[in-house]
């Protein structure tokens, strides 16, 4: 095959693009196309996946006799991949810390199995990296860079024509597009937020499991599945077969959590499984409240700062103090994942302490604004004096005689 | 209006006048003068300077241990890690903005809401932090330690 | 003897105290109608020695630099003691002089004080009115708030587009291409040293010429007066009208804490030299008029471009305003001096409620 010989970085000449550049889709590979594959950077040329005499630049080149393989077909892709990418001694060479188990892994995914068994229509190596202008995937143009990992599994995965026969629905894209980790992803620019392949998968790609999933959410938001974990909830959510996390923020369309999911409200999701009269409908009834409280008596401190600011006094100090109060509601927000009030109470009490501080910090400041007002009282009560004096002087220095 | 001078003026009125007017001036140039003296005397804290800040004493704080000071408008975080060197981050989580503190086990600065892990040069190195945290200066001066922060002039 | 007479006698017998003082004690006011609107003139004196007062107060412990300004202020409304009284003072005295100056420039308009022989009085006054606007729009940035930043930047951006000597103008305002700690440090310096040193100039100028010419007399008093000259009035300075000028003074004095105490002055948030413009942005209330002329102004008039053309115009009448009294015996000139004051008085009240009203 010749790979040996093309092994010389860059230099081996590569005339196959030549030709290949001028000729109508589907044959042609641009030189430009090619210029940016990873591959051909690495020196790399046509013939080390398809075979033939890249050196030669006329027909012979794509003769039996050297080896040429033609197009690739698709079922064959992903052992083609494999042979130079779970080489790990030949991986070396290149690139010591990329893995070499992707054929493997995917071997063990759903696209694997079915491919396997026949189906066509799944994804092969190159429908998600890219053929001939392969890029890696820290590359923001990559179609496997995070920021473009979901838009490439829509590509199949969200065309309802296309997938078709198979017992899966295609709104994962949109559901993902309205939830908070693709707002941390696309818009805070936040890399480190889950796009498809995080919780499923890159090229193992397969559900997680209604009775695992939960540790995949695990993973990043570790207090929560720890609470959790604990709580009278994981032994209930088993005997129900229900997905920890995902039951109640949703698996696709997780959305920023409120306070009102918590509780007996309309929105709540406490009452899918409880209703009036058990215990848990209590319990959720009273870290609604405890929440909200808290919610309130920081609203009400930020309010009578603000009151004190826009009267000029400052308050800096107890703004900055106000945030160990949210603090305290961050956490108390976290810790009902315990569903035991007692740890709910602990903090909610630490905040609340720190807003009525802060409220009473903001009462000293208007009770300061007073005493300068009744200063400026005292001021204005001697200059009336002064007034009065100097018109009884001017009177008096020009009163007509009698 | 009348301009002619009275030459008799009751005694009385002229005294009456007289107090009034001495007296109201003496009051009202005291309650001028009264907060310009106060004024002038510096305060008890005699920074509130953007760039720089006394973070702590030295001895204050124990190798390997850490404490939250004020720097500006936002918490800082000093601390004296184990081999003697003094290291100052901001405090505020660059996730949800919660107060971080300096875990003594783990040598790392650590978000109690989220599980965030810093390094000590303010890295953000595990959990949901997506950024590190901004990372000051410190000197000793004296028996002070100092904290300081370059800002665009 | 009483310690008062010791002291004049002991002055007298080195510097000729009572002659020196004999000739203040001859000054007189004319008394009719409009003398109240003598005091405008005072009252705008009595606000300066006040900035230069409050001023003094606030160089104690002001720090002019872009990573210290804001905090500085902040320090002096919070933590040193009445710091909050003198700033809001200077910052209200600031506001009320720009406006006794104006009043003091119409109400000598109106009262065609300017005439001869006062067409220099005139002059330095509406130098002196020039120089106080200066003193507002340099002092307004050194806060170094976000409100004062963009501000500072449209009225730079706007002396910019002067032709010929725009850019010049506008990258020696502001130190440089942009709005930066530079210009913090540069209008700093206008603010303390430069202006103060030109004002105090035309002030002892101001006050020499208006001391040497005395007081005028609206033209129709004066006709009057000498028609009748039983009916001619005058007051002493001293002590009569002196006492009533220290009366407006002291109301002066407690209008200032007043408004200290009630409204103080907000400090608002830093400055963020990246941070996007807010939305309707506009300057202090006396460039409102100009500012919002030029919004209304076309984009093009004719040739030329409707901002260069509306900054042209003020400039322009500007100028004009400065020589007035030297249009005076130019054919109708009084009556178009006359117009022209009610114009531009109208105009200036309409524009700036127009400006507030407009979000």
């Amino acid at each position: 095959m010749g790979l040996g010989a093309s092994l010389a970085h860059g230099q081996a000449p590569n005339t196959c693009v030549g030709c290949h550049t001028v000729l109508d889709p589907p044959l042609q590979v641009t030189e430009e196309q090619f210029s940016h594959d990873i591959h051909s950077q690495k020196g790399l040329t046509c013939a080390s996946c398809h075979g033939g005499d890249s050196t030669n630049s006329g027909p012979e080149a794509m003769s039996k006799t050297a080896g040429f393989r033609g197009k690739i077909e698709r079922r064959q892709i992903p052992a083609l991949c494999g042979r130079c990418h779970s080489d790990a001694a030949y991986m070396r060479q290149f690139n010591p810390s990329l893995r070499t188990d992707e054929l493997a892994q995917y071997l063990t995914s759903v696209h694997g199995k079915l491919l396997a068994k026949g189906d066509n229509k799944v994804a092969v190596c190159t429908d998600c990296h890219g053929v001939h202008d392969l890029r890696p995937a820290s590359d923001t143009r990559s179609k496997v860079h995070p920021l473009n990992v979901a838009e490439t599994c829509a590509r199949c995965h969200a065309d309802p024509a296309y997938m078709k026969g198979y017992p899966i629905p295609t709104d994962q894209l949109s559901s993902y597009n309205g939830s908070v980790h693709h707002e941390a992803l696309a818009v805070r620019g936040d890399l480190s937020a889950p796009t498809c392949t995080t919780c499923h998968g890159n090229h193992g790609a397969a559900p997680p499991g209604v009775g695992t999933v939960q540790n995949v959410c695990s993973t990043c938001h570790v207090f929560q599945a720890q609470l959790f974990e604990a709580s009278a909830h994981k032994a209930a959510f088993q005997a129900a077969s229900l997905p920890g996390c995902v039951a109640c923020h949703g698996n696709h369309s997780v959305k920023h959590p409120s306070d009102a999911m918590l509780g007996t409200g309309p929105q709540s999701v406490c009452t899918n499984c409880h209703t009036s009269g058990d215990a848990g409908f209590q319990v959720a009834g009273e870290m609604h409240q405890k929440l909200t409280s808290l919610d309130a008596s920081i609203q009400s401190a930020d309010q009578l700062l603000a009151h004190a600011e826009s009267s000029g006094m400052e308050v800096s100090q107890a703004r900055l103090e106000q945030d160990q109060a949210r603090d305290s509601l961050t956490k108390a927000r976290v810790t009902i994942h315990s569903s035991q009030m007692e740890r709910v109470e602990r903090d909610v009490q630490a905040g609340m302490k720190t807003a009525a501080k802060t409220y009473q910090e903001g009462k000293d400041a208007l009770a300061e604004r007073d005493y300068r007002r009744v200063g400026l009282g005292f001021s204005l009560l001697t200059i009336v004096v002064v007034l009065a004096g100097l018109g009884l002087m001017i009177r008096k220095i020009e009163r007509k005689p009698n | 209006m009348n301009i002619q001078e009275s030459p008799r003026v009751q005694p009385q009125r002229r005294r009456l006048v007289e107090i009034l007017l001495g007296g109201g001036l003496l009051a009202s140039v005291v309650s001028f003068l009264y907060p310009v003296l106060r004024y002038l005397v510096p305060p008890a804290v005699p920074d509130l300077g953007g760039d720089e800040v006394v973070a702590g004493k030295v001895g204050e704080l124990k190798p390997n241990g850490s404490k939250i000071f004020r720097f500006g408008n936002r918490p800082g975080l000093l601390l004296l890690t184990a081999e003697g060197e003094y290291r100052a981050l901001s405090a505020t989580c660059t996730h949800l903005s919660c107060t971080v503190q300096y875990r003594n086990d783990l040598h790392q600065v650590w978000c109690a809401c989220h599980n965030g892990l810093y390094d000590l040069n303010g890295r953000n190195v595990a959990g949901p932090p997506p950024r590190p945290l901004e990372v000051f200066q410190v000197h000793v001066r004296g028996d002070e330690v100092v904290v300081t922060r370059k800002r665009e002039s | 003897m009483s310690l008062l007479t010791r002291v004049r006698g002991w002055l007298d017998e080195r510097f000729d105290w009572a002659g020196m003082t004999a000739p203040l004690l001859k000054k007189t006011v004319p008394v009719h109608k409009l003398t109240y609107w003598y005091f405008l003139g005072g009252i705008t004196l009595f606000l300066f020695v006040i900035q230069v007062c409050t001023g003094i107060l606030l160089l104690l412990y002001y720090r002019a630099g872009a990573n210290e300004a804001f905090e500085s202020v902040q320090y002096i409304m919070t933590r040193v003691q009445f710091g909050w009284l003198v700033r809001s003072i200077h910052s209200w005295a600031a506001n009320l002089m720009i406006f006794t100056a104006f009043a003091h420039m119409f109400s000598v308009l109106f009262l065609h004080a300017y005439r001869k022989p006062r067409e220099l009085t005139w002059v330095s006054g509406m130098l002196l009115l020039f120089l106080v606007m200066g003193f507002g729009f340099s002092g307004y940035l050194l806060p170094w708030n976000s409100l004062a930043f963009f501000a500072t930047k449209v009225g730079t951006e706007i002396a910019g587009q002067v032709p010929v000597v725009g850019r010049s103008m506008m990258i020696f305002l502001r130190g440089g291409e942009e709005v930066t700690g530079a210009t913090l440090t540069r209008f700093f310096g206008f603010h303390v040293a430069v202006l103060p040193g030109i004002a105090t100039l035309l002030i002892v100028l101001h006050l020499a010429l208006v001391q040497r010419f005395g007081i005028s007399v609206p033209p129709s008093v004066e006709a009057r007066w000498i028609a009748h000259p039983e009916q001619a009035r005058q007051m002493k300075f001293f002590p009569g009208f002196f006492l009533r000028e220290l009366m407006a003074w002291y109301i002066a004095l407690g209008v200032l804490g007043a408004l200290a105490a009630l409204l103080p002055w907000g400090l608002g948030t830093k400055a963020d030299p990246f941070a996007a413009a807010p939305a309707g942005i506009k300057p202090e209330w006396y460039f409102l008029f100009m500012f919002q002329t030029l919004k209304l102004i076309p984009a093009r008039v004719w040739l030329v471009d409707g901002e260069i053309l509306g900054i042209l115009v003020f400039g322009v009448a500007g100028f004009l305003w400065l020589l007035l009294p030297f249009f005076e015996n130019l054919g109708r000139g009084r009556k178009v001096i006359l117009g022209a004051g009610i114009f531009a008085l109208t105009y200036i009240v309409a524009m700036t409620l127009y400006g507030y009203m407009a979000q």
